[in-house]
Formats: C-alpha cells, sequence, structure tokens
C-alpha cells in the first residue's frame, strides 16, 4: 500500500467514524426528545389545567398548583432578575469599558456563577433564608433563581451594549445629552432587541432549574400563592411525581416535563428569531 | 439636575455590577460558615473518611466525592469522542443542507433541562442496562452515561463554534496541497481550535461535576464506594439533593454544607481554568 493509499484509507476510516459518532449522539437525543413528546402529548388533558395535585389513584388529579407556582416563581424572580441584571451590564460596558479591572472582574465572576452547580446556590439560599425564616418559602425559591438569572442578563446585556457604535453615543453628546441619558434613550434603545434576547434566555434557564429549588421553595402538592409558604414548581413536581411508584404520578410528571420543555425550547427559539433579525437589520 | 442625575445612574449601575461580586463572596462566606462546626469536629479527614452514618454521627465525604469523580470521568469518557465527532461533522462534513438544522438542534437539546434527562434515564435507560448487566439498573454506569448524554449537546456546540473559527483561506490552502479530509481536520482544523476543543471539554466537565437533577435519579445514594461500575453510589449533589431536606443534628447538616463547600469550590476552579486559560478568544453570548 502506497503512502497516499494510505491517507486515503485514514481519511475514509475517520469520516465514517465522525458520521457514525454523530449519528449515535444525535440519535440519542432525538430518542430523548420523542420519549419527552409521546409522553407528553398522552399525559396531557385538560384536567391536568383544572386540577390540583392529589393522592395517586384519583380521577381529578391535574397540575394546576405546580402550573401557578411555576409561573409565580418565575416570574417574580425575572421582575428582580431583569432589572438588576441589565443595570449591572450597562456598567459593565457603559461605565466600565474592556479595559476596566472592577468591569473585567464583573464579567469573569457572572461567566464563573454561570456554570456553577445550581445546588450550592440552594444551600446558600437555604442558610440565608430559609433558616432565619424557619420554614421553606416561595420567596426563598425567588431569591435562588434571581442568583441564577442574574449573571445571563447581565453578560448579554454587556455584549449586546458594546455593539451599538459610539458614534451614536458620540452624536448624542454632542447635542449636549447627560451620560444617563445617553444610555436610556439611545444605547439601550438601540441594542433593545439583543437585551430582550438575554432576557428570555435567563427566563429559559431558570425555568428548568429543580436544584435550587428542593430546599427553597419545596413543594406543595395544592395550590398556594403566598410566596411566605412552600409552593410548588413544575420542576420539583416533576421530580417527585417521577420517583413516585404510581403509574398516574408518573404520567402527570411526563406531562409536566412535557409543557415545561416546550416553554423552555419556545423561549430559545424566540431569542435565536430575535437574534437573526437584529442581524439583517 | 443632571448631573445629579448622572451621579445618582452611575453609583446605582456601580453598585448592582459590584453586588454580583457580593453575592459570589457571600456564597463562598457562608458555606464556610454554616461548614465550620464540621470542620472544627472532622477537620480534613472528611474528605478521606470513607463512612457516612448519620444515625452514629459519622461523616466521611469520600464515598460523595469519589463517586462524583467517577460518574464525571465516565461521562467525560463517553461524551469527549462523541461531541469531538459530532463537531467534526457539523463543521467539516455535513453536506451544507444538513449543517443548520442539525447544529440548531444539538444547541436547542443544550436548553432541555436536566431533569428531563434524568427522567429519561430512570425510565428508558435504566431498564437497559438492569437486562444487559443485572442488579438494579441503577448505579455509576447509568449515572456516567445519562451524564455524557446531557452534557453532549453543550460540549458538541461549543466544540464546533471553536472548530468554525479555523480561517477557510487556511482549510483551503491544505487542500490545495492534496491533503484528504481527515488531513485537513487533523493538521489544520484540530491545531487551530485546539484551546476551544480543550476548553469546551473542561467547561463541560465542570458543568457535569456540578450537575444534581440528571443523576439523582438514576445513582442510587448508596454511601459506598462502588466495587464494581453497575453498583449504586452517590455523589456530592446527589447526597445534597436526598439528604438536605431530611438532615437533623448540628453535625449532619453542617456536614451537608461541608459537601455543598467542597463542590463550589471544585467546580468554580474547574470553570474558571476552563475560561482563563483556553476559552478567553473565544467570545460568546449565550453560552
Amino acid at each position: 500500500m502506497t503512502h497516499t493509499e494510505k491517507r486515503i484509507l485514514m481519511n475514509k476510516i475517520i469520516m465514517v467514524l465522525s458520521t457514525l459518532s454523530a449519528a449515535v449522539g444525535i440519535s440519542f437525543l432525538l430518542w430523548i426528545l420523542s420519549v419527552l413528546v409521546i409522553n407528553g402529548i398522552e399525559a396531557i388533558n385538560w384536567n391536568i389545567f383544572i386540577y390540583e395535585g392529589a393522592p395517586p389513584g384519583y380521577e381529578e388529579s391535574g397540575l394546576k398548583h405546580a402550573l401557578i407556582g411555576q409561573l409565580l416563581l418565575v416570574g417574580v424572580a425575572t421582575l428582580i432578575g431583569v432589572p438588576l441584571g441589565i443595570l449591572g451590564g450597562t456598567y459593565l460596558s457603559e461605565y466600565g469599558g474592556l479595559k476596566s479591572k472592577l468591569a473585567n472582574t464583573v464579567r469573569d465572576i457572572s461567566d464563573i456563577m454561570m456554570s456553577a452547580p445550581s445546588i450550592v446556590i440552594g444551600a446558600f439560599v437555604y442558610a440565608i433564608v430559609v433558616a432565619p425564616m424557619g420554614n421553606f418559602s416561595g420567596w426563598a425559591g425567588i431569591v435562588a433563581l434571581s442568583i441564577i438569572m442574574v449573571p445571563v442578563i447581565l453578560r448579554t446585556t454587556d455584549d449586546m451594549l458594546q455593539l451599538v457604535p459610539s458614534t451614536l453615543r458620540e452624536a448624542a453628546f454632542a447635542l449636549g445629552a447627560p451620560k444617563y441619558k445617553v444610555i436610556l434613550q439611545i444605547v439601550i434603545r438601540g441594542a433593545k432587541t439583543g437585551i430582550l434576547t438575554g432576557v428570555l434566555l435567563g427566563i429559559a434557564r431558570v425555568s428548568g432549574e429543580t436544584a435550587p429549588l428542593l430546599f427553597t421553595s419545596f413543594n406543595d402538592n395544592f395550590l398556594n400563592t403566598d410566596l411566605s409558604q412552600p409552593i410548588a414548581s413544575l420542576t420539583v413536581t416533576m421530580f417527585n411525581y417521577a420517583t413516585s411508584p404510581y403509574e398516574d404520578w408518573q404520567q402527570l410528571g411526563w406531562a409536566a416535563a412535557f409543557i415545561l420543555s416546550m416553554f423552555i425550547l419556545g423561549l430559545n427559539i424566540m431569542g435565536r428569531l430575535l437574534l437573526i433579525k437584529r442581524k439583517r437589520t | 439636575m443632571n448631573r445629579f442625575l448622572d451621579r445618582f445612574f452611575h453609583l446605582s449601575t456601580l453598585s448592582i455590577a459590584l453586588l454580583t461580586l457580593l453575592v459570589t463572596g457571600a456564597i463562598f462566606g457562608v458555606l464556610l460558615e454554616q461548614a465550620k462546626p464540621a470542620m472544627d469536629a472532622l477537620g480534613l479527614n472528611f474528605l478521606i473518611d470513607t463512612k457516612w452514618a448519620p444515625n452514629l454521627e459519622k461523616f466521611g465525604a469520600l464515598p460523595a466525592i469519589a463517586g462524583s469523580i467517577m460518574s464525571t470521568a465516565l461521562a467525560m469518557l463517553i461524551a469527549v469522542p462523541l461531541a469531538i465527532g459530532i463537531a467534526i461533522y457539523l463543521s467539516e462534513i455535513s453536506p451544507q443542507k444538513l449543517k443548520t438544522p442539525v447544529g440548531v438542534s444539538v444547541e436547542l437539546l443544550a436548553a432541555i433541562p436536566s431533569v428531563v434527562y434524568g427522567m429519561w434515564g430512570l425510565f428508558y435507560f435504566v431498564p437497559i442496562i438492569r437486562d444487559l448487566f443485572g442488579g438494579l439498573g441503577i448505579g455509576l454506569l447509568t449515572a456516567g452515561i445519562v451524564l455524557a448524554i446531557m452534557i453532549l449537546p453543550f460540549m458538541a456546540a461549543v466544540t464546533r463554534d471553536a472548530m468554525n473559527t479555523t480561517p477557510d483561506i487556511l482549510k483551503e490552502s491544505a487542500y490545495a496541497l492534496g491533503g484528504t479530509k481527515w488531513d485537513v481536520i487533523k493538521d489544520v482544523v484540530i491545531p487551530y481550535a485546539k484551546a476551544g476543543i480543550i476548553g469546551a471539554a473542561i467547561l463541560a466537565l465542570g458543568r457535569a461535576i456540578g450537575e444534581t437533577m440528571a443523576v439523582t435519579f438514576v445513582m442510587g445514594n448508596v454511601h459506598k464506594i462502588p466495587s464494581s461500575i453497575t453498583d449504586p453510589a452517590t455523589s456530592i449533589p446527589v447526597t445534597l439533593a436526598n439528604e438536605f431536606t431530611e438532615a437533623d443534628g448540628e453535625l449532619y447538616f453542617s456536614s451537608l454544607f461541608y459537601l455543598a463547600l467542597v463542590l463550589f469550590v471544585i467546580s468554580f476552579i474547574i470553570i474558571a481554568f476552563a475560561k482563563y486559560a483556553f476559552l478567553k478568544r473565544t467570545k460568546r453570548v449565550n453560552v
């Protein structure tokens, strides 16, 4: 076999191996997706939206408590996390810039916190909120989710504001506008699609979080909207129902998994479409 | 008035930026403070002691630490070659028509919450392992595989992004010299994207080691160093998820915080290392 033939053979082997590994990886992922969709669609019916949790075996059992709990937790965490993230990101881009040591430290730490284990954040919030208050509560869950959300939004805002051309800022300064007005009315406005993408990704990120809620907002099998009490979430409900030995509870677990995943995928797709739109204009 | 508003806006954004540093510091501080009783009572022996028996007030973290390391190592062993395979496929082999749909679906799968991966593992993967290897089907092997599948999309997407940064002109020059696709990949693309590829793997490692929900379903929470790969085991996050709400007694509680601190420090170091030793150049918005 000549050297060239060897190279061509080697090339073929690698091409096959690489395509194969792509096929293996992608079929695993398709497997998960199809399991999710098939089980989810089978388990979903109107009862899920009408009834609260019930003991296993009851016909009138649903996820209303978890759906509302989830919306409350994520909704309030968004109300806290979004302004904090956007304002913090504004500092990084508009006051700090790329050379400031402080801004770069904040960037580095936020990047790390984005990948840090979320269960540790749950333990932290347990120590500072749950233990002093004496009970698990919706507020504790919200604090945990906000801590996870802020770095995501902060870094996207920072990146997106930096894309705004500096000539726009200069033009506004030349008209005599004070800096805060330039930032609020020119820079943030110019980057609003990008910031919105960051917000959507941040919401998507915290919506799927389970670990930090396990010992902060805990769980409740009935509808509760009092944030000073334990409150149900889709994720923790999914975990509890899926690990239970009762088949009807497991079904509800799949329904919760399906609804949550579709919500998160929807947010991600919306975020992506916005980014594409921004690039075109 | 404007000057006052300017100062006010500057200071308020500054204080929020500082808040992120403060919270990170507070996490370290609070975990340290809560872990203090266990640290005083058990010292560093905690990390090498193999007995975890809360009813006897005995707390040794080695089974959890070993379980974390073994399950993550197993996951990396499976996921790294697959991720690099997918990345090579997406950046160099795939027909143009497939690149975007396959690439986007891989990225979207990275967004599916880990609790869903765990659920899939429990209902669909555990029975397969049980039939193949006997035993419970719950344990190290299952946890490693589920973890691998969970980090795969993320790792593949970041690796592909790194490979895609290779300038076309470099690849074209190599082809013009008569290189095969594999020659170009191994001599041009991989050397060019090396830092990004290694960084992606280490970053995925950092995420895998702290991952809770994907493995809690399938690991078993047994505080014993597994003697076989199919034995049930535990890891730091699995222990925390299972025992935190049940812990009674100050030492038990404090030991769990000690575990959380160990996990936080380990993953902080791994992630920081990945970001600053390897991923500095590749700027991404939504990782």
